[in-house]
């Protein structure tokens, strides 16, 4: 019997010998994304984005050719993003790593990266700390203290309210939403009468709202996932009669996304939300990139999309830059401080941070024709990270 | 006297070491020689492999069915994480920590699993999972919660750094299975081994010939617990990463099917299990990276319904046959 445990291992790791894939004068990008699983949606939309700006400017940059190597993390396991990874950067040798659907997965490449000496495009992953981990690194998509302290002072500031009350899903996003809206919005004179945390898989919200209500806060700062969700909560707060005139919803984008609008119908209507983009914004560039978008994948852009696609655009401007050259060194030299103007607006890459820089959009839920979208009322231009600027003066 | 000879000489007998178990041991070095861009996935499978040996004492020897065993793996791995995070970031006394703290949390948690069977203890080991797992996100301030620990930092192992091919990584992981197998094939080899699989049989019976039933079981799990713990410290030194995925449902029922897959109740099974489970998913993935879970279904599938005792218990089979 041993004899065949043998063969069949042997067997097994003969058929994973590597294929040695060899072309010259190509440029390789590994990119990692969560493309089964929970994440699946989320990823497939970044994959769009990669897809649409490639077809808009063409494969190759620089006079290379452009070749992407797609993974499937499957989920949160930072192992598995670790070890394709690595297996990207000693076995099919790409010159730089993309993607990043979720934070834990950029964290632990960032080491892979910093390492290799290899230049790293973060597309989505928004929790501020993930920057500092890899020198040769940026990111195109957002991260959350950008909109939600941003959202915090504005709220304060501009839209005149004292009192809030925060609502927010039991996970680590919304502890981080939480605590991001709650420090702005207190810092800027503002305060916090009360705030309570749903269990992820929670069906109904009336006795949340409910509790809310009876404080009747000037505001409710809301962060909660999409899915069957928004609906719900959007139902539970027609129910219990909360006027949004009186008081003012307030949430991120992922609250008010295409589907979730869609879900939650005219319960949707004056939710207040800040975010960096929307599918419906008005400029040619976006309109172009939409048109194109449906046309190749039947469906609009989302935030997952536009984050991928601007990563792609920064990967080609920097490549023009230096000429081809995909040394980690000669790359983030040439993207710190890349200015473009997306279909989001005009975004650049800091030159200190990395990070990426852009104006947040304050939106309000309206009714325009048949369809429930976010239409911008308030535009903060050219926002930092918060998070990334703390850092920097802490090492003052 | 006479009959002690004959049990000395039948448990010899069954530990005597063939010469297909040496080759397969030293086919485990090919690795390094033929396939040296995939030694991070051979590092892996070896992790995984070690896991599945675990959970092998515990449902193919003692019969006691888990859901739940990633919280074994999950606590030395975040045991391990801490500790270099903390304390000192030395891989082999970080390895030792992770068993021990999880072969204490099994002893704690062997005094309640032992005294149930069948479907109270499938949903009591999965509720011991979830339990853990939901503490672990609870507890962000320490485990860093959905972000995975932070600042997890691995010194050099004997002077050798954890090198991007993986090199160590595969050394490290690989010896630390041999070490844990040897201890296993022990056990199962041993007159407790016998006890074990009597339990399994017959758990009423067993006190009859004087055997403790409880205390075997106790036994048992804290040991199965430890090595789960020293898979899951294996992981977190070889990557520098932990997150609550080491904790997730989804990791205990993968390791389930993996056994289920090799062939549960025999040494090997988890070690096939996982190096065949591993291999397609990392060939199948590569092939199609949307959609490759079908195949794997298909695969799952395929050997269920053809091979019920596993991959080795066909194996076994059909060299029966013809005889």
């Amino acid at each position: 019997m041993l004899r065949l445990i043998a063969a069949a291992a042997l067997a097994a790791f003969a058929s994973a010998l590597p294929l040695a894939v060899q072309a010259q004068q190509t440029i390789k990008i590994g990119v990692l994304l969560t493309l089964s699983g929970q994440f699946a949606d989320a990823a497939a939309q970044m994959d769009n984005g990669i897809k649409t700006y490639m077809k808009q400017h063409g494969d190759s940059v620089a006079g290379k050719k452009i070749e992407i190597i797609r993974k499937d993390v499957g989920g949160p396991a930072p192992d598995v993003a670790k070890r394709l990874a690595q297996e990207l950067v000693v076995r099919d040798k790409v010159d730089m790593l993309a993607g990043f659907t979720l934070t834990p997965n950029a964290l632990a490449v960032a080491d892979v990266s910093a390492e290799a000496k290899k230049f790293m495009v973060v597309m989505n992953a928004a929790t501020s700390i993930i920057i500092t981990k890899s020198p040769y690194m940026i990111r195109t998509s957002v991260t959350l203290p950008q909109v939600m302290e941003t959202f915090g002072t504005w709220a304060v500031t501009k839209g005149g309210l004292k009192q809030n009350y925060t609502m927010v899903t039991d996970y680590g996003p919304g502890h981080d939403a939480e605590a991001a809206f709650t420090s702005a919005f207190k810092a800027a004179g503002g305060s916090n009468v009360g705030s309570v945390r749903f269990p992820v898989a929670n069906p109904d919200f009336a006795a949340f709202v409910q509790r809310a209500k009876d404080l009747a806060p000037e505001s409710i700062f809301i962060f909660i996932p999409g899915g069957a969700q928004p609906a719900a909560l959007g139902k539970a707060m027609a129910e219990r009669g909360i006027d949004k005139k009186q008081t003012r919803i307030l949430g991120s984008g992922e609250t008010t996304a295409e589907a979730a609008l869609k879900a939650m119908g005219e319960n949707a209507l004056d939710i207040i939300t800040a975010w960096h983009y929307d599918y419906t914004m008005d400029n040619a560039l976006n309109k172009a990139f939409v048109k194109e978008f449906n046309a190749m994948h039947g469906r609009n852009p989302d935030f997952f999309s536009i984050g991928a696609y601007d990563g792609m655009h920064a990967i080609y401007e920097t490549l023009k830059k230096t000429k081809g050259n995909t040394d980690g060194e000669a790359m983030i030299k040439a993207a710190k401080g890349l200015k473009w103007e997306s279909p989001r607006g005009p975004m650049s890459i800091d030159p200190e941070t990395r990070d990426v820089v852009q104006d947040v959009y304050i939106r309000r839920v309206q009714k325009v024709g048949n369809d429930y979208v976010n239409v911008p009322f308030d535009k903060i231009p050219a926002v930092k990270d918060p998070a990334g600027e703390r850092r920097k003066q802490q090492k003052q | 006297m006479e009959k002690g000879r004959a049990e000395v000489s039948y448990f010899r007998a069954q530990a005597r070491w063939r010469p297909l178990e040496l080759a397969f041991w030293a086919a485990t070095l090919l690795p390094f020689v033929v396939t040296p861009s995939y030694l991070s996935l051979a590092s892996q499978i070896a992790i995984t492999a070690l896991f599945a040996l675990s959970l092998d004492l515990l449902l193919g020897y003692a019969g006691i069915v888990s859901l739940g065993h990633a919280a074994y793996f999950g606590f030395g791995a975040y045991s391990a994480g801490l500790l270099s995070k903390h304390y000192l970031g030395e891989p082999l006394t970080g390895l030792v920590v992770g068993a021990a703290a999880a072969g204490i949390l099994g002893y704690v948690t062997s005094h309640v699993i032992v005294r149930f069977r069948h479907l109270a203890l499938i949903m009591l080991t999965l509720g011991l999972g979830l339990l853990l797992a939901e503490a672990a996100n609870s507890a962000s301030a320490l485990t860093g919660g959905a972000d995975g620990l932070q600042g997890v930092k691995m010194s050099p192992l004997l002077g050798f750094k954890f090198d991007l091919y993986g090199r160590t990584a595969y050394a490290y992981s690989l010896a630390v299975l041999f070490c844990v197998f040897l201890v296993a094939r022990r056990i199962i080899h041993s007159p407790f081994g016998l006890a074990l699989r009597g339990i399994r049989e017959n758990a009423t019976r067993m006190p009859a010939i004087g055997a403790p039933v409880l205390a075997h079981l106790r036994k048992v799990y804290t040991i199965a617990a430890a090595m789960a713990g020293a898979a899951g410290a294996l992981l977190t030194q070889t990557t520098s990463t932990v997150s609550l995925e080491v904790l997730s449902f989804g990791r205990s029922a993968d390791v389930l099917v993996i056994l289920i897959l090799g062939g549960a109740g025999r040494l090997y099974g988890g070690i096939v299990g996982a190096i065949i489970y591993m291999v397609a998913r990392d060939q199948f993935s590569g092939l199609n990276p949307q959609y490759w879970y079908f195949w794997i279904g298909l695969l799952l599938v395929a050997v269920v319904m053809f091979l019920p005792n596993g991959i080795l218990g066909g194996l076994s089979a059909l060299r029966k046959k013809p005889q």
